[in-house]
């Protein structure tokens, strides 16, 4: 388990970029941190991995400060994925994926094996591992952005926005693979996003934060949107959208669902087609139509 | 054209090329400046444009110092050393590394700069320690620049290696400064069209060396 | 210091004519490198000859330069020319690559606006590409102005008078001070000329100054 006992976290520059933030993260789990730009979530994430110390209160990682860990270690110890995947340009991708065991001292050939499998997790076909990061399509950089995370089989998986820099069509597809990854692994992953329909897809918590690096109110989506409590949250996750208000209508013999506007949001599933979906699915499935 | 036949005749005669004093022996001691004050002047100002560079700190005061030694006037700058250490190959070297050191190290801090932030951040965030950030990801992709750097370096000392020989630091100036001074123009030109040969070959040579240092997958080099 | 106190009509001088030998390449240089500078660019086969041929010029050292050049011109061996002309050619070797490099510099957005709002190409040239890649080119002739203003005084070991008399003739009578104002002189000769186009970028691309507030 993650916890934040009262972080706060001010810049040189003099702004709080996190408030006395208190949080508990659950283990084996999907939490994402989401906010509007400026909310101190990457801030928060990048404690975990000591990328950030914050300036007072203390991250515990099963009940252990990360401040009394060499950040090193910790670091190899986490995953780490973020925009833009940050792989090395001058590094194959098999290379790319193998850096953080080859660190920790594992052999080259285990690593590669080990490298491969991986690959083939993240749904990229063996026959890239000798490209470069250079010669993938944005959404292969950020499989391997996941596939390097993975690579030390580390508890913990930290995602900074990573699907943020794909196009539309193939960040679906990247947040299906995750979720489906995630319910083979479960790992203990904290995502952050300014996306609410991306938070609502793949969190079992969310976590929604306010300028100023607030938390505004956490729980499940089915919580937030069931009670959000205030107005920023209501806001924010769009409960004053009227594209998001939806009623079930009948057109042709076919049960519509439609928002206020009587545009068509979608069409309403037979119940069977309906049954437990993955549980990170669950709540989104609803809301995106 | 009479000067250019005469030049060549002049290089092609055969007392230049035996003894302790021959045509080879200046080359020679032309290449031994270049690569000893090159070689001086990285060890000097890699490591400290590395560390301008990885700590993205005194880039001010960095790009101010090397500004300084550009405007320096090599002549002078040779005259004053040789006035307080003696004639001989000592101050020339001197001059010669100082001459160095503005490539070197603008060429390296640059390099290390343009390499992508996000790229150096994930590689601190799997965990590598300052070293190994500088070693595996920011020295290897800032080569290219570090390499151009080397080679402005070498250019501009091969060129002014020639002033050596004003105080009396051998090298191929010597054949133009006793040429000046007896007013012989074939020699003056020939031994310039040596040294111009001279530096063509570096040119080439390093331009090559400067394609193989790009490391594999990075296509196109940042640059801004 | 004594040296300087009863010598220094002379530095003034040789300061003015130092000036006078540099001004002229980095102007005429200037004058030179624009449009090779903008044909290259503009038309790309010719760049990709233009560039590195202007850049093998730039490899030549500059004393064996100032020797070959009268075979060239046909002037005499201590005629000033050679200085300047050599001078010249370093200017036009640097500016050439650095023209196209702010050409390129210049946002093709910014391009792309300027022809749909009617620009003709001779109007877009001076008005929007030529402003816009003020920045890269004034770096440019920074670098060149300071190393023109040093290579002046090698031109003194072929007899053409600058700041580099002072060298010489401090070697030869042993005078280190003597040597020392002139390095001195001309460094801040070299500051002179890359404030004075410091100033002349802040004044004639006022966009670029940071607004303070």
């Amino acid at each position: 388990m993650i916890e934040f006992r009262s972080v706060s976290k001010r810049y040189e520059e003099g702004a709080l970029a996190v408030a006395e933030v208190n949080l508990a993260i659950a283990p084996r789990a999907v939490t994402v941190l989401v906010g509007p730009s400026g909310c101190g979530k990457t801030t928060l994430l990048r404690m975990i991995n000591r990328m950030v110390d914050p300036t007072s209160g203390q991250v515990l990682i099963d009940d252990v400060d990360v401040a009394t860990r060499n950040p090193v270690q910790l670091r190899r110890s986490i995953g780490y994925v973020m925009q833009n995947s940050g792989l090395m340009p001058h590094r194959t991708v098999l290379d790319n994926v193998t850096t953080v065991p080859i660190l920790q001292g594992v052999s080259r050939t285990q690593a590669r094996a080990r490298g491969m499998e991986l690959l083939a997790t993240v749904g990229l076909d063996a026959s890239l591992a000798k490209r470069y990061p250079g010669q993938l399509s944005g959404g292969q950089q950020q499989r391997v952005g996941v596939a390097r995370g993975l690579a030390a089989d580390p508890n913990i998986l930290l995602m900074d926005e990573p699907f943020g820099a794909v196009d539309p069509i193939v960040r679906r597809e990247l947040q299906t693979e995750l979720a489906r990854i995630q319910s083979e692994l479960a790992k203990t992953i904290v995502f952050v996003t300014h996306d609410i329909d991306e938070a609502f897809l793949l969190g079992d918590q969310v976590v929604i934060l306010r300028e100023g690096g607030h938390v505004a109110q956490m729980g499940t989506p089915t919580e937030l949107l069931a009670n959000p409590v205030d107005d920023f949250v209501a806001d924010f996750i769009g409960r004053g959208d009227e594209s998001k208000h939806l009623r079930i209508t009948e057109r042709n013999g076919t049960r519509l669902v439609v928002d206020q506007r009587g545009r068509v949001a979608g069409v309403l599933a037979a119940p069977e087609q309906a049954a437990e979906p993955h549980p990170s699915k669950r709540e989104g499935g609803a809301w995106t139509g | 054209m009479n000067f250019l036949t005469d030049a060549i005749a002049w290089i092609s005669n055969p007392a230049l090329h035996e003894g302790a004093n021959s045509l080879t022996a200046r080359i020679g001691e032309h290449l031994g400046y270049t690569f000893g004050a090159v070689l001086i002047g990285a060890l000097i100002a890699i490591p400290l444009g590395i560390l301008v560079g990885h700590t993205r700190r005194g880039a001010g005061i960095a790009v101010t110092f090397t500004g300084g030694l550009r405007a320096l006037p090599s002549l002078g700058v040779l005259i004053l050393i040789a006035l307080s250490v003696g004639i001989g190959f000592q101050a020339p070297l001197a001059t010669f590394v100082i001459m160095a050191i503005p490539p070197l190290l603008s060429g390296t801090y640059a390099g290390i700069h343009a390499v992508n932030p996000a790229t150096v951040d994930a590689a601190r965030a799997m965990g590598m320690t300052p070293l190994q950030v500088i070693f595996q990801v920011e020295f290897p992709l800032a080569l290219p620049l570090v390499m151009a750097g080397v080679r402005s370096a070498i250019l501009q000392v091969v060129a002014t290696a020639t002033l050596a020989a004003y105080v009396s630091g051998g090298a191929l100036g010597v054949y133009i400064f006793s040429a000046l001074a007896r007013r012989d123009y074939t020699q003056m030109l020939a031994a310039s069209l040596i040294v111009i040969a001279l530096a063509f070959a570096l040119e080439g040579l390093f331009a090559l060396l400067q394609r193989l240092a790009r490391p594999h997958g990075t296509v196109v080099l940042p640059v801004k | 210091m004594d040296w300087l106190a009863k010598n220094w009509e002379l530095v003034i001088n040789l300061s003015w004519v130092h000036i006078g030998l540099s001004i002229l390449p980095v102007v005429v240089g200037l004058a030179v490198a624009l449009p090779l500078g903008w044909v290259a660019f503009r038309y790309k086969r010719v760049g990709r000859f233009l560039v590195p041929a202007s850049g093998l010029l730039y490899t030549i050292p500059s004393l064996p330069l100032f020797i070959a050049l009268p075979v060239v011109l046909g002037t005499s061996i201590l005629d000033p020319a050679n200085l300047v002309v050599g001078l010249t050619i370093y200017a036009v070797a640097l500016l050439v690559r650095q023209i196209v490099d702010a050409l390129a510099s210049v946002s093709q957005d910014v391009r792309q606006a300027s022809v749909a709002m009617g620009y003709s190409s001779w109007q877009r040239f001076w008005r929007v590409d030529l402003p816009l890649a003020g920045p890269v080119l004034l770096s440019g002739l920074r670098v060149v102005a300071v190393s023109t203003v040093s290579l002046v005084s090698i031109g003194s070991v072929i007899g053409v008078t600058s700041l580099g008399y002072l060298f010489l003739n401090g070697f030869k009578r042993g005078i280190p001070a003597e040597v020392f104002t002139g390095v001195v002189a001309t460094v801040i000769i070299a500051f002179l000329f890359d404030g004075a186009l410091v100033l002349i970028g802040r004044f004639a691309m006022p966009w670029k100054r940071k607004v303070t507030s």
